[in-house]
């Protein structure tokens, strides 16, 4: 192993995102085929991302939409007449 | 994460009419971006309902100042910029002026860390998405981040934009976008793997002493 796995995980980020150049890539991938921690470091941290990316982790509260729409009616269309309303 | 129900190719045409007139439109042209302005504010202030009233303050704010969107950026960074300013104020309501400093200043910090050693978790991931309990543990980790490396996160990871319009979106360099991301990602790897490494059976082996 050429580089050190402390190198290695200051370029995780990068690595993952195909941002490295292709010397520092190599490196990285030569070093990854030997070293365990490492190789389980980077698929844990592409876990973690896969799973902040997944459309369940942030859900919407139920009849978020509904409420959004009938507020933007108000603004867009203005209020419904009624007797009481004397604004606009 | 907006779903691409309209191409980006129609936005300039669809905020043209809506500014015209057809103001119905309005509806179309934000459908495809209304998870992602809750998801924006939620994963701020930790708070549904804040986090709600939040999302209709910032399509609001939207559609009233449409006309000021110039069409240089992209129709869902400039939304996601009303979001995140949406979302710092609501936070700023809750937290004092220390809390905030002290927060803030954790950039200055080197990135000096260790991560998390398991080799338990790599086949995990299509396991993990099934369990309500990790989503909700991740949810949570999420937003013990301070605030400068988790709106990174936010709009990297979970709101998919690229590294340019995420410095656009924030307004600072893609440099910095870079190392923030990077540090939020260790941060987040380093408080969940532990989590989940207790989800399941250990698996015993070399790398099991290495753990914390």
């Amino acid at each position: 192993m050429s580089i050190a796995c402390k190198h290695v995980w200051e370029h995780i980020s990068e690595y993952l995102d195909h941002q490295l150049d292709p010397l520092l890539l190599h490196e990285i991938e030569l070093h990854l085929e030997n070293c365990e921690a490492c190789s389980a470091i980077l698929d844990s941290t592409r876990n973690v991302i896969i799973l902040t990316a997944d459309d369940r982790t942030f859900e919407l509260p139920v009849g978020y939409s509904e409420r959004l729409h009938a507020r933007l009616r108000l603004i867009i269309q203005g209020p419904e007449p009624t007797p009481s309303n004397t604004k606009s | 994460m907006p779903t691409q129900s309209t191409t980006p190719t129609d936005e300039p045409a669809l905020i043209r009419r809506i500014l015209a007139g057809e103001t119905q439109l309005f509806y179309d042209l934000i459908r495809p971006y209304e998870k992602m302005v809750y998801v924006t504010i939620y994963a701020m202030v930790r708070n549904e309902q804040e986090a709600e009233d939040g999302a209709q303050e910032t399509l609001i704010n939207a559609f009233r100042h449409l006309a000021s969107f110039r069409g240089e950026s992209k129709f869902s960074t400039w939304l996601v910029t009303i979001a995140m300013n949406e979302g710092r104020r609501r936070l700023r309501k809750f937290k004092t002026a220390a809390e905030d400093s002290l927060e803030d200043s954790a950039d200055d910090h080197d990135g000096d860390f260790t991560p998390a050693f398991l080799t338990d978790w790599r086949e995990i991931p299509s396991e993990a998405l099934e369990k309500k309990e990790i989503r909700e543990k991740l949810r949570a980790t999420v937003q013990t981040l301070p605030p400068i490396y988790r709106e990174v996160l936010i709009l990297r990871d979970l709101e998919e934009l690229n590294q340019e319009e995420t410095a656009a979106a924030l307004g600072i360099p893609i440099t910095t976008v870079k190392v923030r991301l990077h540090r939020a990602r260790m941060m987040l790897q380093k408080l969940l793997v532990p989590y989940l490494k207790e989800s399941r059976p250990a698996r015993k082996g070399f790398f099991g002493r290495m753990s914390p």
